[in-house]
């Protein structure tokens, strides 16, 4: 507290020259008439209990996801459930077995539904008991609330009213929309992060009006009242009108007063602020869209199989009623022991064709079992563990931030393994917006050693990939490689570095730290960029009471890089006050560092349109200087003649920081003359003072007077950290075939940076930048605009069917502003097909509304999966609207963001990982597992329900078509409860074709998942004509060997329950025969259930057999006194079940054989352990095993080996061997 | 055959993995090779070696089973006698649902060569065709609760609409099963010499001893309004009635065979055996075939080549099979784990 009263003192206002600008005439302003629906709102200061009562009866500031509560649940978890036309047919059909139309008993209709809509309601509860301690947390959070008398004390968020004053202090969240009072400043200004709702780094200042700055402590509240009218709640984040009236007068207020519910206050120590709106009202959570339901495209498809199973069904079921239609009228009458004329409501030989009807119903119910009711619930349980597996990957655990992946949603496992573009946002995902200062070029010097990440990976590839492709091209030409080689060795010189453990600087050069710069040739140049370092800025220092060390707190991460840098170098930034900056300046030649005052004459902050920014200062010699940093292009615009020296190495400088992913701004300097300055400032302050609406343009125009014929110093080179093994995941990513987009909000240039340290671009790549002038758009009419847009796209379309060389890449690279021409429905399908033509694309300053926008583009318009990946609420958009959205949860110093704002990415998601590396993990390993395992499911429980469900369809057409089966109704219930089940979902959960390693090891395998080659018609239409094949087999071979004479020895013959159970067992033989055969993997899990539900079937013949006869009926003691002591019995078994599985076992074999698929190949290369004896071939191929890609360094790697090779070739042919190679 | 290591992937996913002490140990995953998905597995693959080995074991075991199955049922001796027609008076043959009906006396003879000889037992069939046990009505239509218990009398409720008679009371054994119960008699001689047929032990003993009371007594049977097939002595108890134990276990198949009793004595080869029958069921109204069947059995049952050329056939399939594998691998070998059949080789991407 006591630290924030010192920096009260400062206005901060007065740094500003652009930003922030108190409109003088701000009170002459008219307030905002109130009027009408939709401005009706009144909120009284500090009287939060008159608005819990009517007529104001404003909503409390408790928040709720959850979907049900304890009242509602039961009714809309039931509904939500009969949703499912599959489990509408099977509640129907338990309806209808408590009457006699149904084939089975009641109990064994009703209890397997009862079980799986049990089953899928609690997991659905346990879900939303989640989402509600989720809210509570929220919830429950603490805010500082003024209790009556100017006291403040903890409340609950929750309990927050409208009209409530509330103290925020630094770091904290707003607890509801505010409008701000005070703040620590002096001038009532504020800093706000609004990360969370618009996806912006950098702070935004919000200042209070002049007549609430009084109140600037906690007593000023006591008696603090006031009457806020206002705008209705309302999603627009960008707008707010209202008036506040105070003292009996009226002030209007606009955004720059509204402090927004979850974005985060910022160096400043506190503010004061009234409720305006809570809870539900605020503008974040009118914002919050519920999030759509999401199903896989492989759950899509098996509807598709369900409608196709569904017309069997109704198929076979209309031949069975007709069948029993002409059975009653023609037969029926002669069957006297049926006395067909007694009492038969449903077998009446005098009305068929309502028997007919009846019997339809009947056959529906009897051949439900084609349709596996088991099939749902089974999916879910199998997605509950695979998604418990993707939670417990001790891979995908950042110890960072102890974070572990979380599978939000189940149901969308497998639709990993399908993915085909990846959609990413930049900051927090790719990077930690956290900026290191790496290199600089002073004076046409570069220095600074150490490589970006970007390098260091490249140059780790390149050394491997010339150690596999020496070994292709066997030397034939061996000084071209040993020449890359060379070149290898200087990049990869500092791979084993450590890292540096300052936070922003991993800077190092002997030549410039320790005070060494003194001995370089262009000492006084050096000393001038360290002082532009550290006095070209907005930022506070702050002071570490126990160490001494300083942080700053700057608007932007780059300026704190450059702090950190300037106080490494020894320019210690120590101090601020109105006018004066204080640097501590360690001279090597003096032991101890002088503090020294440098005034601020002017500030001409940063604004996007000017991207520059200058100080304008008095050195303690008297002397002015200006001080400028921007981006290299503004700047060197603006040198002077004599200011050029350097220009040349420094551009070269730039380019290469560029290609190495750096963000580069150029300094450089002005020497002014005394007279010169006192001119220029009467006209700007002139300006400043002007009253009008073109003061900004004038004071734009004054300043760019200023900043002119400057003299180059140097750059920098700061890398926006990407986080941990970014480029190496995208590499892979792009080497599993998937297509990668960057969508950020950040700037062009930003994105064009990073797009180089992801390797999305490289050097040589040719990048489409479709853009709108900015000068010209405001003035032009929006048509010449758009059309200037669509002949860009038309351009750049024939540019890429024209190239004719294979490697050529492309890369697209578009702005926001153009992006809402080309997402307009006109010209939305021609972008599509520039983008999908490009290897990478880039949108910047993209909205979040754009973000949602454009996925759905990609999304619709190529009809593969996509995948969003982002971690703010500006993602939010994107998340939803694709078909997966993925989360990043861990990212450092944010972790009170997950627990805070529901509205954010994680929340929003279907996957949360820590770190954008693990999204590799969780596609190519868990995705392509998930998306195997889920498509053998299903393919394998169609089969395994066809062959079953036929059996009882021929054994209709020799009972007359009667519904009568031949299997006990218990043994059906079992079938797919228990007999079945187990194995099946052993399958979905264990199943691994090949192991962790090897799916990382080979991305190419990926492409099994997005190319459906595991899911597509054939396969499935193949898997029902084996199931077909089974129950044919299964029952003529059951029947023609029971056919009438006696089954053993003892002279008696089969009755139907002896017949129906060895068909039985046959079955459940033959199908989990085949699933052992289906799977590839068996650890003692799948032994067990597989084996043990055929010896469970056993078993419970045992039992069930041993129950009173009441019970078990005809069944009773079968097994142990008819069927076990019967040779026929088990010989009859086993033939049944090698011939159901003979066909799929000649048809695995014969593709094995001849066509074998990569993991075949690859299991049989492990297996035999050939990967350890004959490494060299391994590398090899997994350096093959990836898709064509031209992003990624790999393709980097390649292009600069092609290029070097195609430059050695030419050498050789046309100069003399002895020139030495050029360094690149 | 194990995934033990932690898998060491390129990304460096892996990196962080086994570092030293996690912060914050209630979040980190436990470590398990169940929750890595790396529990020991065998990962048997199909090589040629075993997909040969296979289909040759399955032909190795199988036409063996199919030689032995198809002797013995070669060992099988069987007579049948068809007799639905033949054993209807000339006149009555026009109309033979009415002589079936009526109360003339129904004897009738027949004689039958023995083939080969018979060794005892020789089990007696009667066989029914296109009679439908298996439909859904008749199936349904009995309470074992009823047969089981003699309290449970009155449990009639599955019987209909043959569970009580007109006054009410109801019907022991109730149902349409037990009413339509085959009720043709047989009896042998051979040479003049009656030939004792055993009526006992035909029926499953566990149906006699616990599904058919001991103290349940047949009552009200074929009282009702029309008479369906035998009667039943209402002093012996259901657990003696064998012939009704054995009809009541329902038949898969409208074409079936039931024990009807059993002849212990052998029969020689050429033997010459008389048969006088009863015909009294009524398969006429649904042109029912009727056959009288002796057999004998082996361990595999009655007469059934059909399994033994079953067993012969899939064996013989399988060893086929084994042999053209075998030539398609000594033909045109693929190398096991060969790289160059793998897709990026095959069909070389841009590289």
């Amino acid at each position: 507290m006591a630290r924030g009263r010192i920096r009260a003192r400062i206005r901060r206002s007065h740094l500003y020259t652009f930003a922030c600008i108190r409109t003088q005439d701000a009170e002459l302003e008219e307030p905002h008439q109130f009027e009408g629906p939709g401005y009706s709102r009144i909120v009284y200061c500090n009287e939060p209990r008159r608005h819990e009562k009517k007529p104001l009866n404003y909503c409390t500031n408790y928040i709720s996801t959850t979907k049900y509560n304890i009242i509602t649940f039961l009714p809309k978890a039931i509904f939500e459930q009969f949703r499912r036309v599959a489990n509408l047919y099977f509640l129907l059909a338990a309806i209808l077995s408590l009457t006699d139309v149904a084939p089975f008993s009641a109990l064994s209709m009703i209890a397997p539904l009862a079980f799986v809509v049990g089953l899928s309601m609690a997991k659905e509860a346990l879900e939303d008991w989640r989402r509600f301690i989720q809210d509570m947390k929220v919830n429950m959070r603490k805010a500082k609330v003024q209790k009556g008398d100017g006291v403040f004390g903890h409340k609950p968020w929750m309990k927050l009213r409208v009209g409530d004053v509330v103290k925020v202090e630094k770091d904290q969240f707003f607890p509801a929309d505010l409008l701000l009072l005070s703040s620590s400043y002096e001038d009532g200004i504020c800093y706000v992060e609004t990360m969370n709702l618009d996806g912006e780094t950098n702070l935004k200042v919000k200042r209070a009006l002049e007549v609430t700055l009084p109140l600037e402590d906690d007593m000023a509240f006591k008696d603090f009242s006031g009457k806020i009218k206002c705008e209705d709640p309302n999603p627009n984040l960008y707008t707010f009108v209202g008036n506040l009236e105070y003292d009996r007068q009226i002030y209007p207020l606009d955004l720059s007063q509204i402090l927004l519910r979850d974005s985060k206050l910022r160096n400043t120590a506190y503010v004061y602020g009234v409720v305006i709106f809570t809870g539900p009202d605020s503008k974040v959570m009118q914002n919050a869209t519920k999030s759509p339901s999401k199903r896989s495209r492989i759950e899509k498809q098996m509807d598709k199989i369900i409608y196709v199973l569904f017309s069997l069904l109704v198929l076979i079921s209309l031949i069975s009623s007709i069948g029993f239609a002409v059975k009653t009228e023609y037969q029926m009458p002669d069957w006297w022991y049926l006395q067909p004329y007694i009492d038969s409501k449903l077998y009446d030989p005098t009305r068929p064709a309502l028997s007919g009807l009846f019997h339809l119903v009947t056959a529906l119910i009897l051949y439900g079992y084609l349709i596996p009711i088991s099939l749902y619930v089974s999916i879910e349980v199998v997605k509950v563990l695979q998604a418990m597996f993707i939670n417990q990957d001790i891979h995908m655990y950042d110890e960072e931030t102890g974070t572990p992946a979380q599978a939000r949603t189940s149901n969308l496992n497998e639709e990993l393994g399908q993915v085909d573009t990846i959609l990413s946002d930049k900051t927090g995902t790719l990077t930690c917006n956290q900026m290191d200062f790496l290199k600089c070029s002073i004076a046409g010097m570069a220095y600074g050693t150490r490589s970006s990440e970007v390098e260091l990976a490249a140059a780790r590839q390149m050394a491997s990939e010339l150690d596999v492709r020496d070994s292709i091209s066997s030397n034939k030409n061996g000084t071209d490689a040993s020449e890359i080689e060379l070149e290898t060795v200087v990049t990869c010189k500092d791979v084993k570095d450590q890292k540096s453990p300052i936070k922003g600087f991993s800077f190092e050069d002997s030549r410039l730290m320790h005070g060494n710069w003194v001995k370089e040739p262009n000492a006084d140049v050096i000393l001038l960029f360290f002082r532009i370092l550290a006095l070209c800025h907005t930022a506070i220092p702050e002071e570490n009471e126990e160490t001494g060390a300083f942080t700053y707190e700057a608007e932007s991460p780059d300026e704190g890089a450059f702090l950190v840098a300037a106080r490494e170098f020894g320019f210690e930034f120590c101090r601020r006050t109105q006018s004066s900056i204080f640097v501590r300046e360690r001279h090597p030649s003096s032991e101890q560092p002088i503090e020294r005052e440098y005034k601020i004459l002017n500030l001409l902050d940063f604004t996007s349109k000017r991207k520059r920014m200058s100080v304008i200062i008095r050195g303690e010699d008297g002397q002015i200087f200006l001080l400028c940093k921007g981006a290299d292009s503004i700047i060197f615009d603006r040198l002077a003649k004599n200011g050029r020296m350097f220009e040349e190495p420094t551009t070269k400088h730039l380019n290469d920081y560029g290609e190495a992913g750096l963000r580069t701004l150029a300094l450089a300097y002005r020497k002014l003359e005394e007279a010169e300055y006192s001119a220029w400032n009467n006209d700007f302050l002139k300006a400043k003072t002007s009253i009008g609406g073109d003061r900004e343009a004038m004071l734009e125009r004054v300043s760019d007077l200023m900043e002119r014929d400057l003299t180059l110093v140097g750059a920098t080179a700061v890398e926006d950290k990407l986080q941990k093994g970014v480029p190496q995941c995208i590499d892979k990513l792009a080497q599993a075939g998937l297509k990668i987009w960057v969508l950020t909000g950040d700037k062009l240039e930003t994105a064009i940076n990073i797009g180089f340290a992801c390797s999305l671009l490289r050097q040589g790549m040719k990048q489409i930048c479709i853009t709108t002038n900015t000068d010209t758009s405001a003035q032009d009419s929006n048509e010449a605009v758009k059309e200037n847009v669509v002949m860009q796209i038309t351009n750049a379309s024939q540019m890429i069917k024209l190239e004719k060389d294979p490697h050529a890449a492309f890369a697209l690279i578009i702005d926001g502003k153009t992006l809402t021409y080309a997402l307009e429905d006109d010209l939305k399908h021609q972008f599509l097909n520039l983008a999908v033509g490009c290897s990478s694309v880039i949108c910047c300053r993209v909205s979040p509304r754009q973000k949602a926008l454009v996925t759905r583009l990609v999304k619709e318009g190529t009809g593969k999966t996509t995948l969003a990946i982002g971690d703010g609420a500006n993602d939010v958009g994107m998340i939803q609207e694709a078909d997966i959205g993925v989360g990043i949860s861990g990212v450092e110093g944010m972790q009170v963001y997950k627990i805070l704002s529901f509205l954010q990415a994680v929340m929003a998601s279907d996957f949360a990982i820590a770190q954008f590396r693990f999204l590799e993990r969780l596609l190519v390993v868990h995705g392509h597992w998930c998306y195997k395992r889920i498509a053998q499911m299903i393919c394998y429980f169609f089969y395994k329900n066809i062959a079953f469900g036929l059996t009882l369809f021929y054994f209709e057409a020799f009972t007359g078509f009667s519904g009568q089966s031949v299997y006990d109704d218990w043994y059906m219930l079992l079938f797919n409860v228990i007999l079945t089940s187990l194995p099946v979902i052993s399958l979905g959960v264990f199943e691994q074709d090949v192991s962790s390693e090897i799916c990382l090891q080979f991305p190419a395998l990926y492409q099994q998942g997005p190319k459906n080659l595991f899911f597509d018609w054939s396969r499935i239409f193949g898997w029902m004509g084996n199931g077909l094949y089974s129950s044919l087999i299964i029952f003529f071979l059951n029947v023609i060997i029971f056919y009438d004479q006696s089954f053993r020895s003892g002279g008696q013959t089969a009755d139907m329950s002896a017949v129906g159970t060895t068909m039985f067992t046959c079955i459940i033989w033959a199908v989990n025969c085949q699933i052992a055969l289906t799977m590839s993997h068996f650890t003692w899990i799948q032994h067990l259930l597989v084996w043990g539900s055929v010896a469970t079937w056993y078993l419970f013949l045992l039992l069930y057999g041993m129950m009173s006869p009441v019970y078990s009926g005809n069944a009773f003691r079968l097994l142990v006194e008819a069927l076990a002591p019967a040779p026929i019995y088990w010989i009859t078994t086993l033939l049944v079940t090698i011939t159901c599985n003979l066909p799929y076992l000649a048809h695995l074999s014969f593709q094995r054989c001849f066509h074998p698929m990569d993991h075949h190949i690859i299991q049989e290369i492990k297996y035999y352990k050939k990967d350890v004896e004959d490494r060299h071939m391994w590398t090899r191929e997994r350096s093959k095993a990836r898709q064509e890609t031209k992003i990624g360094f790999t393709a980097r790697v390649d292009a600069t080996i092609r290029q070097l090779r195609g430059r050695l070739t030419k050498k050789y042919s046309t100069l003399p061997p002895q020139v030495a190679m050029p360094p690149s | 055959m194990m995934n033990s290591n932690a898998p060491s992937s390129s990304s460096g996913a892996a990196a962080s993995t086994d570092s030293s002490a996690p912060r914050r140990n209630s979040k980190r995953p436990k470590y398990s090779r169940f929750t890595q998905q790396e529990l020991p597995a065998c990962k048997p693959i199909l090589t040629p070696r075993w997909v040969i080995s296979a289909f040759m074991l399955v032909s190795i075991v199988f036409i063996p089973i199919g030689v032995a199955s198809l002797f013995a049922s070669r060992d099988v001796v069987e007579i049948v006698n068809r007799y639905e027609t033949d054993c209807i008076p000339q006149p009555s043959r026009s109309d033979k649902v009415k002589y079936i009906q009526s109360s003339e006396d129904k004897t009738c003879n027949r004689t039958l060569r023995v083939p080969k000889h018979m060794k005892q037992p020789i089990y007696v069939y009667y066989q029914l065709d296109n009679f439908y046990q298996n439909h859904r009505r008749y199936v349904k239509s009995r309470s074992d609760e009823q047969l089981k218990n003699s309290n449970s009398e009155s449990d009639t409720s599955s019987c209909k609409p043959e569970g009580t008679i007109a006054n009410g009371s109801s019907i022991v054994p109730c149902g349409l099963i037990a009413w339509s119960l085959f009720n043709d008699t047989y009896s042998f001689s051979r040479n003049n010499q009656q030939l004792t047929v055993n009526k006992k032990g035909i029926s499953w003993k566990s149906d006699r001893e616990h599904k058919f009371g001991k103290d349940v007594y047949p009552k009200n049977f074929q009282n009702g309004a029309i008479r369906g097939g035998a009667n039943l002595t209402t002093s012996i108890a259901l657990s003696e009635q064998e012939d009704l134990i054995v009809w009541m276990r329902t038949a898969a198949l409208p074409t079936f065979r039931k024990l009807y009793g059993k002849i212990e004595v052998d029969l020689q080869e050429n033997e010459i055996i008389e048969v006088t029958l009863q015909n009294n069921y009524n398969t006429y109204s649904f042109n029912g075939k009727k056959k009288l069947v002796l057999s004998t059995t082996t361990w595999l049952g009655g007469k059934n080549d059909f399994l033994g050329i079953a067993y012969l056939t899939v064996g013989g399939l399988c060893f086929f099979l084994a042999m053209a594998f075998t030539i398609v691998y000594l033909v045109k070998p693929r190398r096991l784990g060969d790289p160059s059949y793998l897709s990026w080789n095959r069909n070389p991407g841009g590289h």
